[in-house]
């Protein structure tokens, strides 16, 4: 389950506000996600490798999450150029390889891979309490927040009561079959943790009155902005406006359509 | 004490008069059950499952309305959810299971929640919990994640969470399901050493004995004096 597996560490990233940290991350991937010129990408993708770098976090870990991600661009690659119109590149039988769809298959792999690198390295960085409370300071809704932490709280306690009943169904010689039974016993399973899920957050909400819960979260996390931090921002705002200027400066010289 | 009219309600933090209660479509789980509590007194409350020991609780905190009778609480007649919300700030309740109770990310967090709902600011919120999680001997505990801590530390630390607002009376249901001797023995000790009154809703007579003066035993939906807890305690 969610393990923080980058979360402990002492890197100069660790150690940057995680305000500018979550903002940056979101700026650099909408700005990636919209380009549409390859030295953009390929500038994005080269920086969140150098972060990843700078984070220190263990490239094991960080090579297991990429071949997730990988593995649905390979299906993209083998898919979107045999389905996209255009000029053919090669033929398979009777199906037309098409440079317009190898070209957004490379695109999108340019970007996932990017964006994911540049969120392991500066947003997984950071425990969740964290990041609750640095997405609470930059003004995103309390609801959302809270909405995140209280599943992050209890998706733990969810998967001790589903573990539980899982061994309550095994100890009684339950095994998977194809047949009615099991599909019987899977639907209580569900439906159980379903009603205990709800009997849960009824009691939570009951405990949080007790201590005098008005429907207002406060934070008590403060941030301050240090000399690392104004250095951060200033270097990281360079990066966005060199991206967006690389972007602005080759406007469209790969677009699928101009083929 | 139980069921004695001889004094003025306000001399009653706890005063229960009558209390009826069903779930719907059962009989009656509390019948016109009488209940009052002194400032200082600490009472154990003993019954078979299901015997309404929970909901007893649940209705002096005013989670469940009662359906007939009269709940006063520091003198003041409990008429609704606005009442209920001034009581609950010097009424403390720890829940039987801790994980219903600590619902923050890190410790520091969820012993300060209850503090900043009553307006204290961040720092003076940090600062209490800070000295609370002391007293408890549980310092260095501020930044644990809640879900990873034992059975036994969560349920100090949800005592803390309810401690830290200072509350004049202490409501605990089932405070040792679950823990080993020593933490049961902690909180025993800590029960002793506390200066307010309280209410233990219990199975181990043993606990009872070490921490409360008079034991009742819920029975029938009414709450009747069993003994007094000197009748439990180990020979010498």
């Amino acid at each position: 389950m969610l393990s923080e597996a980058f979360a402990g560490g002492n890197s100069i990233l660790h150690r940057l506000d995680p305000r500018l940290r979550i903002v940056f991350a979101t700026l650099f991937s909408f700005l990636l996600a919209v380009s549409k010129s390859f030295p953009t990408m390929t500038a994005g993708l080269g920086l969140s490798m150098v972060m990843i770098g700078l984070s220190q976090i263990p490239l094991k870990e960080v090579l297991k999450r990429v071949v997730v991600i990988n593995g649905f661009n390979l299906v993209l690659f083998v898919l979107l150029p045999i389905t996209f119109e255009g000029t053919p590149l090669f033929l398979i039988g009777p199906m037309a390889c098409s440079v317009q769809g190898l070209i957004l298959a490379v695109q999108i792999t340019l970007k996932s891979n990017a964006i994911l690198l540049i969120f392991l390295s500066l947003v997984a960085t950071m425990t969740i309490s964290t990041l609750g409370n640095a997405l609470n300071r930059i003004h995103i809704p309390e609801k959302i927040v809270y909405l995140m932490l209280l599943a992050y709280r209890y998706v733990f306690v969810l998967e001790q009561e589903y573990l539980r009943l899982v061994t309550a169904i095994k100890v009684r010689g339950f095994e998977p079959k194809t047949n009615l039974h099991t599909y019987r016993t899977y639907a209580y399973l569900f439906g159980m943790l379903l009603v205990r899920a709800t009997a849960r957050a009824d009691r939570v909400y009951q405990s949080m009155l007790c201590r005098g819960f008005k429907g207002k979260f406060y934070c008590i996390h403060g941030f301050s902005f240090s000399g690392l931090d104004r250095i951060g921002l200033v270097v990281l705002t360079l990066i966005l406006i060199l991206l967006g200027s690389m972007e602005w400066l080759n406007p469209m010289p790969f677009n699928v359509m101009n083929f | 004490m139980a069921e004695s009219n001889a004094f003025q309600c306000d001399e009653f933090l706890i005063d229960l008069e009558n209390v009826s209660f069903s779930y719907p479509g059962q009989g009656p789980l509390l019948d016109r059950l009488n209940f009052q509590l002194r400032k200082g007194e600490r009472l154990g409350l003993i019954g078979p499952n299901g015997s309404g020991k929970s909901t007893f609780m649940h209705l002096l905190m005013g989670l469940i309305k009662p359906d007939s009778g009269s709940v006063r609480l520091f003198g003041m007649p409990m008429a609704g959810e606005k009442d209920f919300k001034q009581a609950r700030k010097r009424l403390g309740f720890v829940f039987q299971n801790a994980d219903d109770q600590l619902f923050s990310p890190t410790v520091i967090e969820d012993v300060a929640f209850g503090l900043l709902n009553n307006g204290k600011t961040p720092k003076e919120a940090v600062a209490l919990s800070k000295k609370i999680l002391r007293a408890l001997d549980l310092e260095g505990f501020e930044d644990r994640i809640t879900y990873k801590l034992s059975g036994g530390e969560k349920k100090l630390v949800s005592l803390a969470t309810v401690l830290v607002m200072e509350p004049e009376v202490l409501l605990l249901d089932e405070p040792t399901t679950g823990l080993d001797e020593q933490t049961v023995k902690r909180i025993a000790d800590l029960l002793n050493e506390l200066n307010i009154g309280y209410v233990v809703v219990s199975h181990e007579f043993d606990f009872l004995a070490k921490t409360t003066g008079d034991i009742f035993a819920m029975k029938n939906g009414q709450i009747r004096f069993q003994c007094t807890s000197d009748q439990f305690r180990p020979a010498g």
